[in-house]
């Protein structure tokens, strides 16, 4: 088993991946940036390298110094996390020539996983249903017009190698596709660097449902059932839950069988989720494999009763799988909400600050994986997620009221957090009904409670806060607290700053 | 509630427009900072550091405590002067922090014409001394210099201020009891030779430094005697036989270490207190300014909202809000002190200018300190003005501004024209310190009043000699050099060449730059508050 291993993460994951690896006695490398130095995840750690740099083209993003700390620290391995450098092939390679183990599938599944187009050809051919498309490395606009056509309107274009709804775009009729499609490969072009688009059916109102697989060195491949994630702002998943309501065993099983089958067909290893859109009778179609730990994955920790990095670990260090496809059952039922710094009242724009005070609920049945404290600054350059918090009920009504109530005592202040959004969507009739689908929160109406009462405690805070300021203020030079300490000056407390 | 409600519209393209000119500002003078900051360039630098020294800024940032504040003064001293040979005049002053004590620093620029002194360093050197008299803040003076720049000699030498005033400097401020720091990290000829033997303490860098009245080759002119630089006047003549220096250091590391211990062992502080509170940021972004000041410098805008976006919890007890409202008057604090704020929203008027006489008095008599936010076109003109007595009222503002015994602060922050300048602390009121944003404009009057008086004045002329008046066109010919010349001469980057002000700063510095003047201030002890006599 590995002695060491570095997380090239930050924020929660880090914090979350760093404890299952000292469960395992195996010592945890944190890296961090600049303006992480204090976080929790460097703290929790029992070693750390600094990536010198704010930005993440030049820390969590830059391969080679990743694989600099990691030779420094002499790990075994190094665990990617989400996002940053998990699905990236080229460093997947890098750690292998440096004799670095890299958590996760090998470097031909990640970049074969990573082009959409390469990703649907591939799992095609091993039978596994397919959103009805068409795509070329060289589309032009008329061979794009055919198969429109042949597919039926409405039709959706995507980039080729996109991701986050970036050069996507509806065509709801045949005079609409050529300007749409000038824009969509544009918008790929400036944000992937690679213009290719591709056509498929537009399917209305979609489920978001993704299967956890997992796959190891001994070809044992299975999966841990479906996550329900069709609740999305701006193709970006804020609430998940496992089972997904409303779903039909027989579904669960074919669409299970479906991703193991996906996930034989690529000699997958390590854990990764195969995702399905699925339509309002019940058709499924794949939409990508992400080769990587999901942000959500613990809510099928609670229900499997499983821990999804130990696993990682275990299949890394070339261990068979510790469970079969016939010991995983699901029990009971699990909800993620993500907590963000971002303002829903104004299109999700990230908030940034310090948090002047961090409180997380607490409970039996509540979850928190945080990457962040009291006294912790958000800013722009990282993504805003703060924390996931995850409630577990034997029932999805039970998990729901937990999930209500721990949002309601969940305290962030100082930066804007989408709390108060969270707790409407939960509270919606809609969600209790399990009425899902992508465009859950366009459709239904999430705005804040008619009255805009703002309760009495508020007022209370407020006018203590004042009172306690205003006292401050108004100290008379006989009182010995108000005589200036010299280490209150702007000289003592203002770090270097200069003024040229 | 104090707190200063604003009004501003960030959507307003008018806003976008105003930001979109003034980061154009403040962009370029970073840019020219960044110019200055390379001293006499890589070369030079290079070949400098190649013999051993560091660079100019490197051994402020080893002398000042680490992760504390730099204030610095005139950065963009004789900016366009000297065909552009002297960038910052060829030494860097500010205040520093050395073992948790506000220093004043002056530190010569060898890359810079051998740190030689031109008639503009030699004003910016007397600044920073005057800085540290008034302030009662230590004197660290890192000498590195080859005296006068010769070829401009009768601009250096001969004058009240002029070279021989760093030296009385000296010994007023030591016999004033402010400690008076010496560190010899090159050449300290003839009367550079002065600076360390003038200082109470002085440090000295082996082969390195050297003190002399008269160096080898004159000695050899003089007396035939032929000596080495070290032999003369190094490290160790001075350490051990002259005592013209008190401390041997093996490099420039060593000597700035030396010096902070130096720093450490200085004798007690006699600060005046003032009641502080505890500090608070400003309710409102202050980069905000940026939108707020008009990009047509002759549209009005409410000064508050660029109070608000400097004082702690944007909070404002303004006085007589209701009379002479053109000029905004009312105590707030700056990172926890106490100020007066006088800010132009407007031309003055006699009401305005009874008003802050009145505020002047009540900060004077409450020991608090002055900030003034100076734009202003001038004082009110016309017949009905002056036969109110318009200008015994604006005497009576000078008057208590001259004399008004608390630290003063003044920051142009849009026009400083005419009388408006003295009465709102312009350079000649001694403020603690005065600074610019980079729109601000200073002249005697406006380019174009300006060219309009000059006009009338020629049209008369040409009236009484008979002579037709000049046609549209030929008026504007007369105008253009005139408004040319006041376009480049009022422009901030002109002044701060010329050391009439202490340097421009990117308004959103204005809370710092004033919190870290205010702090510093406190270290002089109060001043006796005498008034002259009020014209009624």
């Amino acid at each position: 088993m590995f002695k060491k291993v570095l997380i090239a993460n930050r924020g929660e994951i880090a914090v979350r991946i760093a404890q299952t690896l000292q469960e395992m006695s195996i010592a945890v490398v944190a890296v961090f940036s600049d303006v992480d130095r204090d976080s929790p995840h460097v703290s929790r750690a029992d070693e750390a390298y600094h990536l010198d740099g704010i930005a993440p083209s030049e820390t969590y993003l830059d391969a080679h110094k990743i694989v600099e700390a990691a030779k420094h620290h002499k790990v075994d391995a190094i665990h990617p996390g989400y996002g940053f450098l998990s699905e990236n092939a080229a460093f997947a390679h890098l750690c292998a020539d440096e004799g670095i183990t890299f958590i996760g599938p090998s470097p031909k599944v990640i970049s074969a996983m990573g082009d959409k187009i390469v990703a649907k050809q591939t799992l095609e051919t091993a039978g596994v249903p397919l959103v009805p498309g068409w795509s070329s490395d060289d589309a032009n606009l008329s061979d794009i017009r055919k198969a429109a056509d042949r597919i039926g309107y409405p039709v959706l274009l995507k980039a080729a190698a996109g991701g986050g709804g970036k050069g996507m775009r509806i065509v709801e009729a045949a005079s609409d596709i050529e300007g749409a499609l000038g824009a969509a490969q544009r918008e790929a072009n400036s944000a992937f660097g690679d213009a290719r688009v591709f056509v498929e059916k537009y399917i209305a109102r979609p489920r978001h449902i993704e299967f956890q697989i997992f796959g190891d060195h001994h070809g044992n491949v299975v999966h841990l059932f479906e996550r329900e994630c069709s609740i999305q702002r701006r193709y970006q998943k804020i609430i998940e839950e496992t089972p997904a309501p409303n779903f039909p065993d027989s579904l669960r099983q074919k669409m299970g069988e479906s991703a193991v089958a996906a996930a034989k067909a690529i000699n997958y290893t390590g854990a990764g989720t195969v995702e399905f859109l699925v339509d309002e009778h019940g058709h499924f179609y794949f939409l990508e494999v992400n080769t990587r730990l999901q942000v959500e994955h613990p809510i099928t920790e609670a229900v499997v009763d499983q821990d999804l990095v130990r696993t990682q670990v275990l299949v890394a260090a070339g261990e068979p799988l510790p469970f079969t496809q016939d010991q995983l059952r699901q029990t009971g039922h699990a909800l993620e909400a993500r907590i963000y710094a971002e303002d829903p009242a104004r299109g999700f724009l990230p908030s940034t600050g310090l948090i002047d005070r961090y409180h997380q609920p607490h409970g039996r049945w509540i979850r928190v994986d945080s990457g962040v404290r009291s006294g912790s600054l958000v800013t722009v350059h990282y993504d805003p997620m703060l924390a996931k918090l995850i409630t577990w009920g034997d029932s999805r009504d039970e998990s729901i009221c937990r999930m209500q109530w721990a949002l309601q005592r969940y305290v962030v202040l100082g930066v804007t957090t989408n709390i108060e959004f969270l707790a409407r969507v939960i509270d919606h009739p809609n969600f209790a009904n399990g009425d899902l689908h992508t465009h859950f929160l366009d459709d239904n109406d999430l705005s804040a409670s008619k009255s805009g009462n703002v309760p009495d405690e508020a007022f209370i805070i407020a006018a203590l806060t004042m009172k306690r300021r205003a006292a401050s203020r108004s100290r008379t030079s006989g009182d010995d607290e108000s005589r200036p300490v010299y280490s209150d000056t702007p000289w003592q407390s203002s770090g270097r700053w200069r003024n040229t | 509630m104090d707190l200063i409600q604003s009004k501003i519209n960030p959507d307003d393209p008018s806003f976008a427009e105003n930001r979109a000119y003034m980061e154009s500002l403040v962009n370029e003078l970073q840019g020219n900072l960044t110019r200055v900051k390379g001293g006499g360039g890589e070369k030079a630098v290079k070949k400098h550091e190649k013999r051993g020294k560091l660079f100019v800024r490197d051994r402020i940032e080893k002398l000042i405590d680490s992760d504390s504040p730099f204030l610095e003064f005139s950065a963009l001293a004789a900016w366009g002067m000297y065909e552009n040979q002297a960038p910052g005049a060829g030494v860097v002053t500010g205040i520093g922090r050395i073992e948790g004590r506000a220093c004043v620093i002056v530190a010569n620029d060898a890359t810079v014409k051998g740190g030689t002194y031109f008639p503009i360093t030699v004003k910016k050197h007397l600044r920073a001394q005057e800085i540290a008299h008034e302030n009662h803040l230590p004197c660290i003076y890192l000498v590195d210099s080859g005296g006068a720049f010769l070829s401009l000699q009768a601009d250096v030498f001969p004058d009240r201020d002029h070279f021989g005033r760093i030296f009385y400097n000296q010994a007023r401020m030591s016999a004033d009891g402010i400690e008076q720091i010496a560190v010899v990290m090159g050449s300290c000829t003839a009367g550079g030779a002065y600076v360390p033997a003038m200082s109470d303490e002085t440090v000295i860098v082996k082969e390195q430094g050297t003190i002399f009245l008269g160096g080898p080759p004159l000695v050899k002119a003089a007396t035939g005697e032929e000596v080495t630089a070290e032999e003369l006047g190094g490290a160790s003549v001075h350490c051990a036989k002259s005592g013209v220096a008190d401390h041997y250091a093996v490099n420039d590391e060593d000597a700035l270490a030396i010096t902070r211990h130096i720093v450490a062992h200085l004798g007690p502080r006699n600060p005046a207190m003032l009641d502080t509170v505890a500090s608070e940021e400003p309710l409102y972004d202050t980069r905000e300014i940026y939108g707020i000041v008009n990009k047509d410098h002759r549209k009005p805008y409410d000064v508050r909202e660029i109070i608000a976006r400097i004082v702690d919890g944007s909070r404002f007890h303004e006085f007589k809000a209701m009379y002479g409202d053109t000029i905004v008057c009312g105590f707030a604090h700056i990172f926890g002190y106490p100020a007066g704020i006088i800010a132009n929203n407007g031309v003055l008027f006699s009401q305005s200018a009874l008003k802050t006489t009145h505020f002047i008095e009540l900060c004077g008599q409450r020991r608090i300190p002055l900030v003034f936010l100076q734009n202003i076109t001038g004082f009110m003109v016309g017949k009905r003005f002056e036969n109110e007595g318009i200008a015994k009222h604006g005497a009576k503002m000078v008057a208590a501004v001259s004399n008004a015994a608390v630290p003063k602060f003044t920051v142009i922050i849009g026009g400083s024209y005419g009388a408006g300048n003295y009465g709102m602390c312009g350079r000649a009121y001694q403020p603690r310190q005065l600074w610019m944003w980079p729109n601000a404009r200073i002249s005697v009057m406006g380019g174009e009043q300006a060219a309009n008086v000059l006009l009338t004045v020629k049209r008369d002329q040409l009236a009484a000699k008979g002579e037709p008046p000049m046609n549209e066109e030929q008026e504007s010919a007369f105008k253009k050099p005139i408004l040319d010349k006041y376009t480049e001469e009022s422009s901030a980057y002109y002044s701060t060449a010329r050391l009439w002000d202490d340097g421009i700063i990117d308004p959103h510095d204005t809370r710092m730059v004033l919190a870290l003047g205010i702090a510093a201030s406190q270290e002089a002890p109060r001043q006796e508050w005498k008034h002259s006599v009020f014209r009624m």
